[in-house]
C-alpha cells in the first residue's frame, strides 16, 4: 500500500474515497519504519511535489516544533518559526504518512510577517512531519521533526455529520495587543468540520466525504498577508495564528472548500496603543 | 475512559506502556505485582468484593490498555436478583468479559437476563460478547448506538492490535435504549436508570439499586484514576449536580475504589473539572495558544491523580476546543 500514498500527494483531491481502504495498512505501517526507510519515502514525496529541485536542510530559515507525542492525533497544534521575513516566499507543511501527505502550504505576502505560524493538524501514523520554505531566490530549505501519534484522519468526530457542520464558515479573529511599528498577532478561528472522508457516518455507515478548506487567504487591506492551500490533514474548526504588518484597514478572510463553500470575513484591527 | 481508542496513542515498544507500567510501580501495588504476568494469570489475579448485597464488583486496573490487561481497567461486576443477574460493566474485552462470566458462575447458577453498556468507552463495553448468547437485555444510552456506529470498529482495530481479534470480541449494540429514564426489575429489587446529557461521553447512563441503595455512576465519576474528557466539559459538571443530586450516599464509580462515599468523590471530580475549565478558559482569554496551554492549565492538580500526565494534556486539548468559541 505504501507506494499508494505518494499518488495521493496532491493538495487538489477532489474526493478522498479512495483513501478509505488506505485506513487498515496505515494502521500496521509506521510506527516501527526504519530511518532509511522514512528517508526514502521522503524522498518520493518530495520529488512528488517539488520535482527534481534540491532541498538543503536547514536550521535558521524554518523551524518546525511540533508536539512528541500528541495527546489528541486528530489534533496536533504544529508551529512554524521563520525569523527572516525578508527571504521567506513560501511553506509546505508535509506529513509523510499520512494519506494525503501535502498538508499545506503557505504563500506569503507583503503584508505577512512570517516569524511564527501555528496550525492544528490531523497525525495519521508514527510520522515524519516536513516543513519546505522556498526562499525569495528560488531555493528551497527543509526543517523536519518525528511525531508519535495514530489515527488522526479517521478519528471519528464524536458527533453527528450536521452537528458537525452547524456554523459552517462562521469566523472569528483574535488580536493580541497592537504595537506602533510591530507587526500583529491574530488568530483566525474558522467554523468547518473539514471531514478527512476517511471518518465514518453514524447514520448512513459510510464514509463521510472529504470536505475541506482548500483555499484560505488573508489580506490586510489590499495587502495579501498569506493564501493557504490546505487539504485533509487540517484538523476541524481550523485555527491558524499568523502575524501580520497593520495599516489600520480591516483584515480580511476568504475561505472556499472543495465542494463549492465559499466565505468571507472582515474584521477590524484594534487601534493601536502605545 | 479512555483516551487511547477515542484518539489513539500508542506506545513505541511493542510489548506497550512500559513507561506507565513504570509509573504505576510507584504508585500502585496491586499493579506493580500484577504487570509482568500472563493474561490469564492477570485475570486471576483480580477478585470480586462484595460491595452490597448481591452485588460483586471487580476494581479495574489504573492503567491503560495492553496486551497484558486485556484492558481489564474499569470497575466492573454483577447484581445477584431474584429473577436473574444483571452485569453492572461487562469488561473491557471479550476476555474481559469472560472472565466475569466465569466469577458470575462461582456465585450463582441464575442467568443473566441483563448487560449494562454504560457508555461507548472500551473499556465498559467490550467483555459484551462473552454475554450474548444468553441473549440477555443489553441496556444502554439512546445515543450509544450511534456512538457504537461511529467508533465501535475503531475501537475493535486498537484493540485488536494489542492483543488480537480473539480476545477483542465483536461490537455489541444496546437492544434496550434509554432516552430519559428507565427501570429494570429483577424481582426482589429494582435497577433506575438515567440517560444523561453529554458529560464524559455523549452516551453516559447511570444506575441505582434500590436495595442498596447504591449508584452506579459508571464514569461519569472517576476516583483515583484521572477523569478522562471525550463528551462536554460544561455539561459533565451540569451532570454532576444531577449525581449529587440523586439521593444516593455510596457509589460504584466507574475507575478507582470499588465503593465510595458519594459527596466528597464528586466534590474531588469538580475540583477537577473545575480548575480544568477555569484554567482553559483563562489560557483562552490570554490569547495562549493550545500548544501552550497543555503544558500549564490544571498541573496544580497533578498530585491528586494517577495517571495524570497522560491525560491531564489530553482534557485540556479537549476542553480548549470546546470553549474556545465561548
Amino acid at each position: 500500500m505504501r507506494p499508494t500514498l505518494a499518488l495521493t500527494v496532491s493538495l487538489a483531491l477532489s474526493s478522498f474515497a479512495v483513501c478509505a481502504p488506505l485506513v487498515p495498512a496505515a494502521y500496521a505501517a509506521g510506527a516501527s519504519d526504519t530511518d532509511q526507510e522514512r528517508a526514502a519515502r521522503w524522498q518520493e514525496i518530495a520529488k512528488s511535489i517539488f520535482g527534481d529541485r534540491k532541498i538543503e536542510p536547514t536550521d535558521t530559515l524554518v523551524t518546525l516544533d511540533t508536539p512528541k507525542r500528541a495527546e489528541d492525533a486528530a489534533l496536533v497544534p504544529i508551529t512554524l518559526s521563520m525569523p527572516e521575513r525578508d527571504k521567506i516566499k513560501s511553506v509546505s507543511l508535509v506529513i509523510d504518512d499520512n494519506p494525503a501527505p501535502y498538508a499545506a502550504k503557505f504563500e506569503f505576502g507583503p503584508a505577512a510577517d512570517t516569524r511564527e505560524l501555528k496550525l492544528r493538524v490531523r497525525v495519521n501514523n508514527y510520522t515524519d512531519m516536513h516543513a519546505v520554505v522556498e526562499t525569495t531566490d528560488g531555493k528551497l530549505y527543509e526543517a523536519k521533526q518525528f511525531v508519535k501519534a495514530s489515527g488522526g484522519c479517521s478519528a471519528p468526530m464524536g458527533m453527528s455529520d450536521e452537528e458537525a457542520m452547524k456554523g459552517m464558515g462562521d469566523m472569528r479573529m483574535k488580536f493580541a495587543d497592537a504595537h506602533p511599528d510591530k507587526p500583529v498577532a491574530a488568530t483566525l478561528m474558522i467554523r468547518h468540520p473539514n471531514f478527512s472522508g476517511m471518518q465514518m457516518n453514524q447514520v448512513t455507515r459510510e464514509y463521510t466525504p472529504a470536505r475541506y478548506i482548500d483555499k484560505l487567504t488573508v489580506s490586510a487591506g489590499d495587502q495579501t498577508v498569506f493564501t493557504m492551500t490546505g487539504d485533509i490533514s487540517i484538523a476541524s474548526n481550523p485555527v491558524i495564528n499568523f502575524s501580520f504588518k497593520p495599516d489600520g484597514k480591516p483584515i480580511q478572510v476568504a475561505a472556499s472548500d472543495n465542494q463549492g463553500g465559499r466565505w468571507t470575513h472582515s474584521f477590524p484591527v484594534p487601534s493601536q496603543t502605545n | 475512559m479512555t483516551a487511547f481508542a477515542v484518539r489513539p496513542k500508542r506506545s513505541g515498544s511493542p510489548g506497550g506502556l512500559s513507561r506507565r507500567h513504570a509509573l504505576l510501580g510507584g504508585l500502585c501495588l496491586c499493579c506493580a505485582a500484577t504487570a509482568g504476568l500472563s493474561a490469564r494469570a492477570y485475570a486471576e489475579a483480580f477478585t470480586m468484593e462484595e460491595v452490597g448485597p448481591g452485588i460483586f464488583i471487580r476494581k479495574g486496573l489504573i492503567a491503560d490498555a495492553s496486551p497484558e490487561n486485556v484492558d481489564a481497567i474499569a470497575n466492573i461486576g454483577f447484581i445477584v436478583g431474584r429473577d436473574g443477574v444483571l452485569v453492572t460493566e461487562s469488561g473491557g474485552s471479550l476476555a474481559d468479559g469472560q472472565w466475569l462470566r466465569g466469577q458470575i458462575a462461582k456465585h450463582t447458577d441464575k442467568p443473566v437476563t441483563h448487560v449494562v453498556l454504560s457508555h461507548v468507552h472500551p473499556d465498559h463495553v467490550f467483555g459484551a460478547g462473552a454475554f450474548a448468547a444468553e441473549k440477555p437485555v443489553f441496556i444502554g444510552h439512546a445515543k450509544l448506538r450511534e456512538a457504537l456506529d461511529a467508533r465501535g470498529e475503531f475501537y475493535r482495530q486498537r484493540l485488536i492490535d494489542l492483543f488480537g481479534a480473539e480476545r477483542t470480541g465483536p461490537v455489541v449494540y444496546p437492544t434496550m435504549s434509554v432516552a430519559d429514564t428507565a427501570e429494570v426489575n429483577l424481582g426482589d429489587r429494582t435497577l433506575s436508570f438515567t440517560a444523561h446529557g453529554p458529560a464524559h461521553t455523549t452516551s453516559d447512563l447511570s444506575m441505582r439499586d434500590s436495595r442498596s441503595g447504591l449508584l452506579f455512576p459508571a464514569d461519569l465519576l472517576f476516583v483515583e484514576r484521572i477523569p478522562s474528557l471525550d463528551g462536554s466539559l460544561k455539561g459533565w459538571l451540569k451532570e454532576l449536580e444531577r449525581v449529587k443530586a440523586s439521593g444516593a450516599t455510596q457509589a460504584v464509580p466507574g475507575h478507582g475504589p470499588v465503593r465510595v462515599d458519594l459527596a466528597p468523590a464528586v466534590a474531588d471530580l469538580t475540583t477537577y473539572l473545575t480548575a480544568l475549565r477555569d484554567g482553559t478558559k483563562a489560557a483562552i482569554a490570554q490569547d495562549i495558544p493550545i500548544d501552550k496551554a497543555v503544558e500549564t492549565v490544571g498541573q496544580d492538580q497533578s498530585g491528586k491523580w494517577q495517571l495524570f500526565e497522560h491525560y491531564n494534556r489530553r482534557n485540556v486539548t479537549v476542553a480548549y476546543q470546546e470553549l474556545e468559541w465561548d
